[in-house]
């Protein structure tokens, strides 16, 4: 789950990282309040999970009262990669000396945390220089390799101080809140030689939310997802016309780029998962039928203990209770398939022997 | 590196050798064998002839499940049987547990079959097991099959046959899928390992390849990976770096996955470059290594780079 900036910047404010004053507005008139509140000028701050918010110009400087309902209602309405943003982030302009880039994230291949800084904040770290990188183990970072870290950055006197203090906290945050990633970019050096987080990336681990009841607050998922959810399947909606379901996330991504490959689109990949019943294929079908675009179905199912026979069952029942009403394509490997093509025989429905004739099939069905 | 993982054989743990007179029939314990999943599944792990000798469900200690008995601890499971192997087929909130007891006990491979296991838990996990010298496989593993002999795991057994070629995957499915390909080609398997779908693997695909490098038994690799993360380029690194000698075919799912998305794997994420189809294809391409652009294309290819 990535968070909202300022959903971030709660979770920093709960640990002591020291955040901007600011203020969350949704219509202009609480826009209006936070200028009050906040004073000018000050920064306005579209909340998104895309990245390059900055680029985009999802980011304004707003000089005084007069610019704000203009300035204000731009962000409200435009969207940065297809996302409208959900409220307007005020927040008060800080007395920044310096810049630092500074995240705390899982390393997947060394099997750890890692942490890397720059003294370059402010822009992509790809592109960054002066970078240092350490590992950090589960429980979390000791204040050596903090002090070392900022000694390898350059920095001096009261701020290494503050810097092992900043990341200290961070890391207990990323430990207890179970993030996969905490990127602040950047961090300011103040002035006195504090250091303030002017933005947050957090990602929290999916998995570990059954033991976090406190963030539920921040899921934010569509009525579409959460009914898949609620079934187990894994449901991405894209925006072709051609809905895949197979068992299994890689069968259906190998699906997936096998569609595009012969000139389709998919307009969703959903993966029920290990349970191929007629149950399933119909709920998979029903969380399907409620995306207007899809205008054939594909299915792919791959397993020995998958009973054909069912899946065809649960493809004839959708038909018969008007559930859906496009043409499905399926290529299901498994046990009794000869007796599944029988009673699909007559129906929207066809069975193919292998994925390519079926996929053939469903994208000259939308040409 | 320590020693223990270095010397580490997969097969002598889970077949040992032909003229020992338990070849094949390795006593395996299962974590949650009175659970739907893993009742389900013990069944058919016997049926393929995995020797069942024990299984573990905390509070169900005394009864039996089929035949086979239930003890409450993993203590008392390996005391009974010295086994050396686990399948973990307990829920995610009870993994973390049911790994630390497993290593307790002194199993020395175990096979977490467990979904959506938190990273953190996963982590925690894989340093003891590394402390203890043991090794995990997942989670989030269909798990390991030697076909024809054996299975810990959920993979159906129509797709595999005995032979020479060793497949490893992220993905369950498509490991069945690729080993149905190649069977139907004459490529039977040795072994057929899943690494995981998740972002944490207890083994991952380097150490699956040290696992058979210097086998004589082992005529190929198949690769199965898939978008997130950088298990592909680190791997086409090792092949380089340590002039790995067998021929190695690779396949990725998820080309034309939108970044940024969870494509249903916990692990299958692309952030900018990192994780993308792109930059595993051309690491790959480095490393000598032709990726197949679908299941079916992985038999001809494999037959291409035997023949050279």
């Amino acid at each position: 789950m990535r968070l909202l900036e300022y959903q971030g910047k709660e979770l920093f404010d709960q640990y002591g990282i020291r955040i901007p004053r600011s203020h969350l507005a949704h219509t202009i008139q609480e826009a209006r309040d936070g200028g009050k509140k906040l004073g000018y000028p000050l920064v306005l701050k579209s909340q998104l999970t895309v990245g390059g918010r900055g680029k985009a110009g999802a980011i304004v400087r707003c000089k005084s009262e007069a610019e704000l309902q203009p300035k204000f209602n731009e962000l409200l309405y435009k969207e940065v990669k297809g996302e409208l943003p959900r409220g307007i982030l005020l927040e008060e302009m800080a007395d920044i000396k310096k810049e630092l880039y500074l995240s705390l994230f899982l390393n997947r291949s060394k099997r750890c945390y890692s942490l890397i800084s720059s003294t370059e904040g402010g822009v992509e770290i790809e592109s960054a220089g002066n970078k240092v990188m350490v590992d950090v183990p589960v429980d979390g970072l000791t204040a050596e390799t903090a002090e070392e870290v900022a000694t390898k950055l350059g920095l001096s006197g009261r701020t290494v101080v503050s810097f092992v203090d900043f990341t200290a906290k961070l890391s207990r945050l990323v430990s207890e809140k179970e993030a996969e990633l905490a990127e602040i970019n950047p961090v300011a050096i103040l002035g006195d030689g504090s250091l303030m987080a002017l933005d947050a990336k957090v990602i929290i681990d999916d998995n570990s939310m059954f033991r976090h009841a406190e963030l539920k607050k921040y899921e934010h998922v569509s009525e579409l997802e959460k009914q898949a959810e609620v079934s187990g399947f894994s449901l991405v909606e894209l925006d072709g016309n051609i809905a895949i379901i197979g068992n299994g996330a890689g069968l259906v991504m190998s699906t997936l780029d096998m569609v595009s490959d012969a000139g389709g689109r998919a307009g969703a990949f959903l993966d029920f998962g290990g349970r191929a019943t007629t149950e399933t294929i119909y709920e998979a079908l029903k969380v399907i039928s409620k995306i207007g675009r899809v205008e054939v179905i594909l299915v792919n199912l791959f397993g020995g203990i998958v009973r054909t026979n069912l899946v065809a069952q649960a493809i004839l029942d959708a038909y018969k209770n008007n559930l859906i009403n496009v043409p499905v394509f399926a290529r299901i490997s498994g046990a009794e398939s000869e007796k599944a093509r029988e009673m699909l025989n007559g129906s929207r429905a066809k069975l193919y022997n292998t994925v390519e004739e079926a996929i053939q099939a469903a994208v000259m069905a939308v040409k | 590196m320590t020693m223990p993982e270095k010397t580490f054989n997969i097969f002598d743990i889970l077949v040992g050798s032909k003229g020992d007179r338990d070849f094949g029939k390795k006593p395996v314990v299962i974590q949650g064998i009175t659970g739907s999943y893993g009742s389900t599944h013990t069944r058919l792990m016997r049926a393929y002839g995995t020797n069942i000798a024990a299984g573990v469900t905390p509070g169900k200690g005394g009864q039996n499940f089929e035949g086979t008995p239930v003890y409450d601890t993993m203590a008392e499971a390996v005391r009974a049987t010295g086994a050396q192997i686990s399948g973990i087929f307990v829920p995610a909130p009870f993994f973390l547990k049911a790994a630390t007891e497993a290593l307790d006990a002194g199993i020395k491979l175990f096979v977490a079959i467990t979904e959506h296991v938190p990273v953190k838990d996963s982590i925690k996990v894989f340093e003891y097991a590394k402390k203890k010298g043991a090794r995990m496989v997942g989670p989030n593993t269909p798990g390991v099959i030697v076909p024809e002999i054996m299975k810990v795991g959920i993979m159906p057994a129509q797709p595999f046959k005995a032979g020479r070629t060793v497949v490893f995957s992220r993905s369950g499915t498509l490991m069945y899928e690729v080993s149905f390909n190649l069977s139907g080609k004459g490529y039977g398997q040795k072994l057929c390992l899943g690494i995981g779908g998740d972002p944490i693997n207890g083994t991952n695909l380097i150490e699956a390849f040290d696992l058979i490098r210097d086998r004589s038994d082992v005529e190929s690799v198949v690769v199965v990976g898939e978008i997130g993360g950088d298990a592909e380029e680190q791997l086409a690194e090792y092949i380089v770096r340590t002039s790995f000698g067998k021929p190695v075919i690779a396949y990725i799912a998820g080309r034309a996955a939108p970044k940024e998305k969870r494509m249903g794997h916990a692990g299958a994420i692309v952030y900018g470059n990192y994780g993308s189809a792109e930059s595993k294809v051309s690491n790959y391409a480095r490393a000598d290594v032709p990726v197949a652009k679908r299941p079916a294309e992985v038999p001809a290819l494999l037959a291409k780079k035997l023949k050279r």
